[in-house]
């Protein structure tokens, strides 16, 4: 029981990595904040939620556990007010310049 | 060469680079920053002095093993460091107002193009 | 080379690369972005360092709240920094200033690999004589029993720094309420937010108060969590700042010195000495404090960020 239920948090935490690590390349790459806005949130909420639920199976209380679900839907919450935020501040510019790269001119402001 | 050794030597490393930015940044509010970053290394050689010294207390066993009078310390003087950070924050965003100027130069070289205290605050400023 | 010491170099690398950053950035803006990251990344090092009280103060004071007042700031000084970057010293000067900066660093290098072997320590002394205090975090026991003046002065110390703050703003704007946060456009996103997550922030700053006593934790970081609930419902446009001339306000700003410094003098007919606790009541007590305490960090830290108050023709805009 024990092996089975550590090999479910390495498999999982392992796919978390994995999604973040997807979500870091899409941050570094994608070409402008709209996009990258949707490789950060997409994949680190799954990421994080992953490794929520590969962590849920070593904690000890139901407590511990119910830290971790609250931790991952608080971390929810804020990515998506945030992404949110950020998209409200690209998008005028965007249209205005009819351009991809119009956040690039924002953020100097 | 262990953790708490290599954060001792990173602190020393953000002393030296917050004291470069508070003499070569010309603008009041980036001072007030490198001034945090100094600060910030200083707590932190703060928490590197309490790792070394709590080995003693992980013996006692009492869970941590930081030695907690550093701690503490270090705790009261993030909040002070704030509340002073406020302070500097509000007398800089008024000297801007009234003088136009954001720097600490007391030559009245920018000053000079508009009325020092005669605008109304808040006129300039969104 | 164990992985524990490669992750620590590479956090150690990474604040590093921050606070070159926070230096060479074009604008304030964006070093004040650096700064919250740097802030993040140093919580991470506390947490090596196993001290989570100085952790979570780091995140929710250093890192939070600190970016919140710096970044209204950048954003407000703005238009002043083209003037700003006519006046930054020339390379010869600068790198004059870098080999002073750099041997200030090497000297304090030098004390860390010199310190003394073994290292001087209060810890165990802490470790003995925390079972009368009745608390089980030693951080707790250090802040309110055997460094309790410390304590005190620097809760009473706010108090200047709020006057401080409040007595930049000009005499005609004295009746006017605080205006120095930052107002973002109005969203549904952002009203959401701050609906949902006070509840939550108001739960887990009781929580932090409650085992402040025992585990990490405690009235300072629970006041920042409390003060960042109110300062985001301010954000909002939810609830404008109070006026400074408000008088609950101002009370409540005090209660929490004000109960600590009395029960402190008790303690001399009580406990023979200054702050000292009877023994059998010494935890009531202390929690007592920790409470009234975090009310008014709370609003202290909360007033700091509003800012100076402001005339009404000037919280329009």
């Amino acid at each position: 029981m024990r092996f089975a239920l550590d090999l479910f948090t390495i498999v999982m935490v392992s796919l978390g990595g994995l999604f973040f690590l997807a979500g870091t390349i899409g941050l570094l790459r994608f070409p402008d904040t709209l996009t990258r806005l949707h490789a950060l949130t997409k994949a680190d909420n799954l990421g994080l939620g992953l490794v929520v639920l590969g962590l849920l199976a070593q904690t000890s209380s139901p407590l511990g556990a119910l830290n971790l679900v609250a931790l991952w839907l608080l971390a929810l919450l804020g990515g998506a007010v945030v992404a949110q935020f950020m998209g409200a501040a690209v998008r005028p510019a965007r249209w205005r310049t009819g351009g991809v790269s119009g956040a690039r001119e924002e953020e100097g402001g | 060469m262990n953790g708490t050794t290599l954060f001792g030597l990173g602190a020393a490393a953000l002393v030296g680079l917050g004291l470069y930015g508070l003499i070569c940044q010309p603008g009041a509010l980036r001072k007030i920053l490198a001034f945090n970053l100094i600060g910030s290394g200083i707590f932190l050689l703060f928490g590197v002095i309490a790792k070394r010294g709590g080995g003693a207390l992980a013996a006692a066993g009492s869970g941590s093993d930081g030695d907690p009078v550093p701690q503490a310390l270090v705790i009261t003087g993030l909040v002070v460091a704030f509340a002073g950070t406020a302070i500097a924050v509000a007398l800089l965003v008024r000297l801007a107002e009234t003088a136009g100027r954001s720097t600490l130069d007391t030559d009245a070289q920018d000053a000079s193009s508009l009325p020092a205290d005669a605008n109304p605050p808040g006129e300039r400023l969104p | 080379m164990s992985l524990g010491l490669i992750s620590d170099l590479v956090l150690v690398l990474l604040v590093l690369s921050l606070a070159v950053w926070m230096n060479i950035a074009r604008t304030a803006y964006r070093a004040v972005v650096g700064f919250v990251a740097y802030g993040l990344l140093m919580t991470l090092i506390w947490v090596r360092l196993a001290a989570m009280d100085v952790a979570m103060t780091e995140a929710a004071l250093g890192s939070g709240l600190t970016g919140i007042l710096l970044f209204g700031a950048a954003s407000r000084l703005a238009p002043f920094e083209a003037a700003e970057r006519a006046r930054a010293p020339g390379p010869a000067l600068r790198l004059l200033i870098g080999l002073l900066c750099t041997v200030v660093a090497a000297g304090l290098g030098a004390v860390v690999l010199l310190l003394p072997e073994p290292a001087p320590t209060l810890a165990p002394l802490v470790a003995e004589n925390l079972s009368p205090t009745g608390l089980q975090n030693p951080v707790t026991g250090v802040l309110l029993a055997h460094r309790a003046v410390d304590t005190l002065l620097e809760s009473v110390v706010l108090l200047p720094a709020l006057i401080g703050v409040w007595s930049v703003a000009a005499d005609a704007d004295w009746v006017g309420r605080p205006s120095a946060l930052p107002r973002p456009p109005a969203s549904e996103a952002l009203t959401l937010l701050a609906q949902v997550l006070p509840p939550f922030g108001i739960l887990v700053a009781i929580h932090l108060v409650w085992i402040g006593a025992d585990e990490p934790g405690g009235k300072f970081q629970a006041a920042a969590v409390l003060a960042a609930m109110w300062v985001l419902v301010m954000m909002a446009g939810l609830r404008q700042p109070p006026p400074v001339v408000a008088r609950g306000w101002r009370e409540l700003l005090v209660v929490g010195a004000s109960l600590f410094i009395a029960i402190g003098i008790a303690g001399i007919w009580l406990a023979d000495a200054f702050l000292a606790y009877p023994e059998d009541l010494a935890k009531p007590l202390i929690i007592a404090i920790e409470v009234a305490l975090t009310g008014s960090v709370a609003v202290f830290l909360a007033l700091l960020l509003a800012g100076p108050p402001a005339g009404a023709h000037r919280r329009e805009v």
